[in-house]
């Protein structure tokens, strides 16, 4: 496949290959729906089947952090655009910095989450041998909330009471949570060295107003991934919430 | 034929994709980002694939020989036909058309220099291998034996075969597919030459449009659910395992909500090559193209919506099961549609018997019977009746096996001199393709009975009084076998010693007509410009048809 200067042979025009590239895109950010869908869809049922672990499962997680991943994810977006913007200006250095604080939003974020992580490890949170929701309520941490936890305690305590089978479905609810973040998270680490990529691009001067196609596009998927944490955040976190 | 003016005898271009020169031997193959190359590619692939299902299938019917089973174990029995299924369905049938003639073809048919994203293709293959290095891992490794449904808990949980490396395999393959898929629809948007309007795209190009939303709308559901289900089987998570909460069904829903509409992956592309086939032979303009066309994507559209007829007994409300019948039911309409259309293009056409015409009349005979029993099973109370017999494995054998596989060695046959530049022997390969068609029915036929009178799939033994109709069911098997050789040898034959085709042997009236056999690796000397309307064989001077006459000068000439 040869090819002259940024155009590919097998393309007429600059034009017919950003549309190509563009369209491209587009049509694989809908694959991903789709992809995403199948957990979606896996999740909304078992949340409806077993309301009181999900629920249970919500308060566990620290809104603080999932909120403030929120608001860096948006910015990340903002900056994202703002890339965007600056190569079809022809803002070089811009774009250049921009990319940059998206990588490193990107890379805040993919931190925070790795924190939470830790913390559910912490708490025998992670689906398998070692699953138990009465754990964390009987041996508290360092920085726990005393109050907060003897709470928790109550509620997983009568949960049991009604529901001897809590903790399978409590591995149900973290299974997805990691399921859907994890891939959230996966689809990030894409992203990351997508803009790496970008930044190379970029110091070398490649994107213009003429051809800014790549900038564009990993914009396009920037954005797909952000929404993807949009339906995520109020889904796991927010639901149910009533501490 | 001493009627037929003598022609010069014909030669091939002195430089095509075959011979060109990048790069040297096997690199400038394993390397290469030629949409024809790539398709050869995936044509020695899913040869392979056919084999080793062929062989599974011809081991299976050698057991049902005998009402106690003449060759395995029960055990080994459930491997045959899950491996059977899992490597023909996801690993020849899905890629056989749109990953060989698709990739060869649409770009040719639109007039672009290639597909739209040429190393995405070069990399579906190489995803292809993948998965399929995964499967044949868990084949050689204990084996497969869920049914190439994978129903949790059963594949999750219960099996102790090589469930893992399995699904990993058809979850990486699906990426191939959802790439083709993609490939396909970008490049029929943005490709086309100059006056390649919508409706003038072939209808083939249509059928693979229509193809590949399937693949870029179910493909990802079945990878997502099959990842869940190795997860499960992996990590003993709970997702469909009612044991631990789960909830089995809702794998049956995201299984079929790919599976079923997978179907029309196999049957469109088909559907597609039979379009391009009947007006070439009956040498007319095809009836009702807009209408073909359309009924391509109502295809696409209604079939995914009737996923839940799979699951008429194993549990879903009585309003859901009506509702899916009744939806079932209107699949019907477009597929019939099409084949009204077929059968007005050959009224009063100049028909010839040429190969592929053959094949071509065989794929509709054995489509309508395929599709009318599939009305059979898309009525509610009958299915009770039939489901999970061998009726059921006769009616998607006529659709899988009578459709998409005619289709698939019709195109061979009909695309075959522009792939190599060489034409086969004409009368062998009608043989061959009589010799398919009747193989078939003796397999198949008999198993609707069977089905009928109550002999359940997946059985490795049957009561003595069904004998009958299973030995002649294995005997229609071996006679299928040899329709499968025959066509294996001749073509390879052929690729030396057949006789020299010409740009346009037939003639037919497609853009891919207008180039060299063999092609460049560009397509086009330069890029064509469409004046006319699709299969238009009268305002076409270029096909060397004088005005109403007929017959023409046979392509094989005297053989």
């Amino acid at each position: 496949m040869h090819r002259t200067g940024d155009l590919y042979g097998h393309f007429q025009t600059l034009e017919q290959q950003k549309e190509t590239a563009t369209l491209g895109m587009w049509i694989f950010l809908v694959t991903e729906v789709l992809f995403f869908g199948g957990l979606f869809l896996t999740y909304t049922i078992n949340r409806s089947a077993f309301s009181t672990a999900f629920g249970i499962g919500s308060n566990t997680l620290d809104i603080t952090l999932g909120a403030g991943n929120t608001v860096v994810l948006i910015m990340s977006s903002l900056t994202m655009a703002m890339a965007v913007w600056s190569a079809q200006v022809g803002k070089k250095k811009l774009v250049s910095i921009f990319l940059i604080a998206t990588l490193g939003l990107g890379t805040v974020f993919l931190g925070v989450k790795a924190v939470e992580y830790k913390q559910k490890f912490d708490h025998h949170l992670i689906p398998g041998h070692g699953f138990d929701m009465k754990y964390h309520p009987a041996h508290p941490m360092a920085r726990d909330d005393l109050k907060e936890l003897a709470l928790e305690k109550k509620e997983v305590d009568e949960a049991f009471a009604v529901d001897p089978d809590i903790n399978f479905h409590g591995q149900l609810y973290f299974s997805l949570y990691f399921g859907m973040t994890g891939l959230h998270a996966l689809h990030m680490i894409v992203g990351v060295g997508l803009l790496i990529w970008l930044i190379t691009g970029s110091f070398a001067g490649r994107f213009t107003p003429q051809y800014n196609t790549p900038v564009e596009i990993v914009g396009l998927y920037w954005h797909f991934v952000d929404i993807v944490w949009i339906y995520l955040f109020p889904l796991l976190y927010l639901i149910d919430r009533h501490r | 034929m001493s009627n037929t003016p003598l022609t010069p005898d014909l030669e091939l271009p002195d430089e095509h994709y075959l011979n060109a020169t990048y790069g040297s031997g096997i690199r400038s193959w394993l390397l290469t980002t030629d949409h024809k190359r790539i398709a050869l590619l995936y044509l020695a692939s899913v040869t392979v694939f056919f084999f080793i299902g062929g062989v599974l299938a011809t081991m299976i019917r050698i057991h049902l020989l005998t009402p106690g089973g003449a060759l395995v174990t029960p055990e080994t029995y459930n491997k045959l036909f899950t491996m059977h299924g899992v490597a023909m369905i996801f690993f020849f049938l899905i890629p056989s058309i749109p990953a060989v003639f698709g990739n060869f073809l649409i770009p040719l048919m639109i007039g672009a220099k290639d597909l739209a994203f040429p190393k995405i293709n070069l990399l579906s293959w190489y995803i292809y291998l993948i998965g399929g290095g995964f499967v044949l891992y868990s084949f050689s490794t204990g084996g497969l034996d869920t049914g190439w449904t994978f129903y949790t808990p059963l594949s999750s949980v219960y099996s102790n075969s090589a469930v893992t490396p399995a699904v990993i395999g058809i979850f990486i393959n699906g990426f191939s597919s959802i790439l083709t898929g993609l490939n396909f629809i970008v490049t029929i948007h943005t490709m086309r030459a100059p006056g390649m309007t919508w409706f003038r795209l072939p209808l083939f190009a249509w059928a693979h449009y229509a193809t590949s939303l399937v693949m870029i709308l179910g493909t990802p559901v079945v990878a997502i659910t099959l990842l869940l289900a190795g997860l499960e089987r992996m990590f003993h998570l709970g997702f469909f395992n009612p044991a631990l909460g789960g909830d089995p069904i809702l794998f049956q829903h995201l299984f079929w909500f790919y599976s079923h509409p997978a179907v029309y992956i196999m049957i469109l592309p088909a559907m597609g090559v039979v379009s391009e086939i009947i007006p070439t032979f009956a040498r007319k303009p095809i009836f009702g193209y807009s209408f073909i066309a359309g009924s391509s994507i109502a295809i696409a559209v209604i079939g995914f919506l009737v996923w839940a007829h799979h699951m008429f007994v194993t549990g879903e409300s009585t309003y859901a099961a009506l509702t899916f019948s009744f939806l079932s039911y209107l699949v019907a309409i477009p597929s019939a549609v099409k084949v009204f259309n077929w059968t007005s293009t050959l009224y009063k056409g100049s028909i010839s018997w040429d190969p592929p015409m053959v094949y071509a009349l065989g794929f509709i005979g054995l489509f309508v019977i395929g599709g009318l029993t599939g009305l059979f099973l898309a009525c509610l109370g009958l299915d009770i009746h039939i489901h999970d017999t061998y009726f059921v494995v006769a009616h998607f054998h006529y659709i899988m096996v009578g459709g998409a596989v005619m289709g698939y060695v019709g195109g061979l046959h009909f695309w075959w001199p522009k792939i190599t530049g060489r034409l086969y022997p004409k009368s062998l390969s009608q043989f061959a393709a009589i010799i398919l068609f009747v193989g078939f029915n003796l397999t198949f036929f008999p198993q609707f009975i069977l089905g009928y009178l109550g002999m359940p799939r997946r059985y490795h033994t049957y009561p003595p009084e069904f004998q009958v109709l299973n030995v002649l069911s294995t005997a229609g098997a071996s006679i299928l076998a040899l329709g499968y050789l025959l066509p294996m040898s001749y073509l390879i034959w052929s690729m030396r010693y057949g006789k020299v085709a010409g740009p346009n042997p037939w003639p037919a009236t497609g853009l891919e007509w207008k180039t060299d056999s063999p092609p460049l690796t560009e397509n086009f000397h330069v890029t064509p410009e469409v004046t006319w309307e699709p299969y238009d064989f009268q305002n076409r001077p270029d096909l060397g048809l004088a005005a109403g006459a007929r017959p023409l000068a046979p392509a094989h000439g005297d053989d």
